[in-house]
C-alpha cells in the first residue's frame, strides 16, 4: 500500500516538474519565469523525495529522503528571492504588460 | 512567423512524449526520460535567454532537476549511494546561486 501511494507522489512530482519547466521556457518575463519555475520545481522535487521515503520506509535511504526535503524547502526560496533582487538591481525590465512595481517605488521614495 | 515557432515546438514536444510512452520502458525509465526532456527544456533556457539573470534562474532549476533525477535513479537502480549525490549536489547549487546572485546584484562576495 506504502508504494503505490509513494508511485503516485512520484508521478505528481514528475509532473509538476515538467509543467515548471515548460513554464521557464513559455512566459514573456524573467519574474513570471522565476515565480512559475520555482514553484512547480520545488514542489515538484519535494514530492519524488516523499515518494522515495514512503517506498523506501525508515531506512537510511528514506531519512537522507528527508533531509533533503528539509533543506529543498529552506533554501529554495530563499535562493529565487536573492534572484530577484538581484535581477532587479541589475536592471532586469518587466513585461511591458505588468501592472504595477512596488519595489521600484519603495526604491525613489 | 510567432505562430510557426509555437508549432514547431508542440511537434517536437509531442513526438519526443509519445516516443517515450510507446516504447516499452518500465515504469521508472519514463520518469528518467521525462525528467531529460524538462533538462533539455532548461537548456534550452539557458542557450537563448536575453539576460544573464535568466541564464541564472535557468541553472538553479537545472541543480534541483538533478536532484530528483538522482532520487529516481536510487529507486531505479537499487544503490542508495546516489541520494548522498543529490544531497551534496543540493548543497552546491544553494552556494552557487546565492554567489550568482550577489555578482549579478553588482556587489563583492564578502559583503
Amino acid at each position: 500500500m506504502n508504494e503505490i501511494i509513494g508511485y503516485i507522489f512520484i508521478v505528481a512530482g514528475v509532473v509538476f516538474d515538467f509543467f515548471g519547466c515548460l513554464g521557464l521556457v513559455r512566459l514573456p518575463d524573467l519574474y513570471n519565469r522565476l515565480q512559475a519555475a520555482t514553484k512547480c520545481v520545488t514542489i515538484g522535487t519535494c514530492g519524488i523525495m516523499f515518494g522515495v521515503f514512503l517506498i523506501t520506509g525508515l531506512s537510511p535511504s528514506g531519512i537522507k529522503a528527508l533531509l533533503i526535503i528539509l533543506f529543498l524547502i529552506l533554501t529554495a526560496p530563499t535562493a529565487a528571492h536573492a534572484l530577484a533582487r538581484g535581477a532587479h538591481k541589475s536592471g532586469v525590465k518587466l513585461w511591458e504588460k505588468s501592472v504595477c512595481d512596488k519595489y521600484e517605488e519603495d526604491e525613489t521614495k | 512567423m510567432r505562430f510557426l515557432r509555437w508549432l514547431i515546438g508542440l511537434i517536437i514536444l509531442a513526438a519526443i512524449l509519445i516516443w517515450i510512452f510507446i516504447h516499452p520502458f518500465s515504469f521508472l525509465v519514463r520518469c528518467l526520460y521525462i525528467l531529460l526532456l524538462c533538462s533539455l527544456l532548461c537548456l534550452f533556457r539557458i542557450l537563448g535567454g536575453p539576460t544573464a539573470a535568466d541564464r541564472a534562474v535557468s541553472v538553479d532549476i537545472l541543480g534541483i532537476l538533478i536532484v530528483g533525477f538522482c532520487a529516481i535513479l536510487c529507486l531505479a537502480t537499487g544503490r542508495p549511494w546516489y541520494l548522498d549525490i543529490g544531497i551534496a549536489w543540493a548543497l552546491q547549487s544553494f552556494i552557487g546561486v546565492l554567489a550568482l546572485s550577489k555578482y549579478l546584484e553588482g556587489r563583492s562576495f564578502d559583503e
